[in-house]
């Protein structure tokens, strides 16, 4: 398996779906492809990162989220009544 | 009252009953829809369009969008869903209108290969993000993640940070998907590239 042919299996790979007939080769590249595996592990802490650190920092403010409900369903009111 | 009823019904999700009630009128059920929610798309609309007041904006168009159309919605999907491929269509309509240009769709610069192919392959520090104030990893973050092309910020936040499916976020976006699959690798090649240089063992510290 080449590094480009591994590459297009990495995402299967994260999600435990790589293909019963292929997972041996993939592993077998990921054990001697020094590359891939850094490529591998900064991935997945580039994924984790983001993660942690924005539903973090997005996170809405209670008052906003008051405030913004309050406005929609003003809105609402006048759209659809049934 | 909110109907207990998940051991025979286990297959239908809760919102559907929710939806049921905001059709027939009961305001109660869709606000309870916009507090399970709101959050989520305010992430998606901040991530999307990396300006804080356009999100803002999109929550109240979201739902507003959302309940006017109700009757639309027929429960093919999820509630969520459905709701996140309106947030995203506003969020790129928004990019558009700040750009002033027609070009922000979910398909701008997607053929570009720049930084999807792997170049750096120094490791990373242990804990990369204590070497940082949080502050300054935000600031990282933002400006590596706004380098991304829509289409891939689009596809990286619904599947990395909203932990949807890979089947959620191409319904969502209107996208095969073997498409989500081969934007997802390429958003997060280009983001771990860039990363890459804040992040790596500096030579020093590798000696």
């Amino acid at each position: 398996m080449t590094c480009t042919e591994f590459l297009a299996k990495m995402t299967d790979y994260f999600d435990g779906t790589v293909e019963a007939s292929l997972l041996e080769e993939v592993h077998a590249h990921l054990a001697e492809c020094s590359h891939c595996e850094v490529v591998v592990n900064t991935t997945q802490q580039t994924i984790h990162i983001y993660r942690d650190q924005q539903l973090y920092e997005y996170e809405m403010p209670e008052a906003l989220r008051d405030r913004l409900r309050a406005a929609i369903m003003e809105k609402c009111r006048g759209k659809r009544c049934k | 009252m909110a109907a207990i009823q998940s051991t025979a019904t286990e297959e239908i999700h809760p919102d559907v009953a929710l939806v049921e009630r905001a059709k027939a009128g009961d305001e109660a059920a869709f606000e309870q829809l916009i507090r399970q929610y709101d959050r989520q798309i305010f992430r998606i609309a901040r991530h999307i369009t990396q300006n804080k007041e356009d999100a803002e904006d999109i929550v109240q168009d979201t739902f507003l969008k959302a309940y006017q159309k109700l009757e639309q919605f027929q429960g093919n999907s999820k509630f969520y869903t459905w709701l996140v491929r309106i947030a995203v269509n506003e969020s790129l309509m928004r990019l558009r209108k700040r750009r002033n240009s027609k070009t922000v769709s979910m398909d701008e610069d997607v053929q570009t290969e720049d930084g999807s192919v792997p170049r750096d392959f120094a490791d990373w520090t242990p804990n990369p993000e204590q070497q940082y104030g949080q502050g300054e990893m935000g600031e990282i973050l933002r400006k590596t993640i706004q380098g991304l092309p829509p289409g891939f910020r689009s596809v990286f936040t619904l599947r990395d940070i909203e932990n949807l499916s890979t089947e959620e976020t191409a319904e969502a976006l209107g996208l095969s998907v073997p498409a989500v699959k081969s934007r997802l690798l390429r958003a997060r090649l280009q983001l771990r590239e860039r990363l890459s240089r804040y992040m790596k063992v500096k030579d020093d510290e590798a000696k």
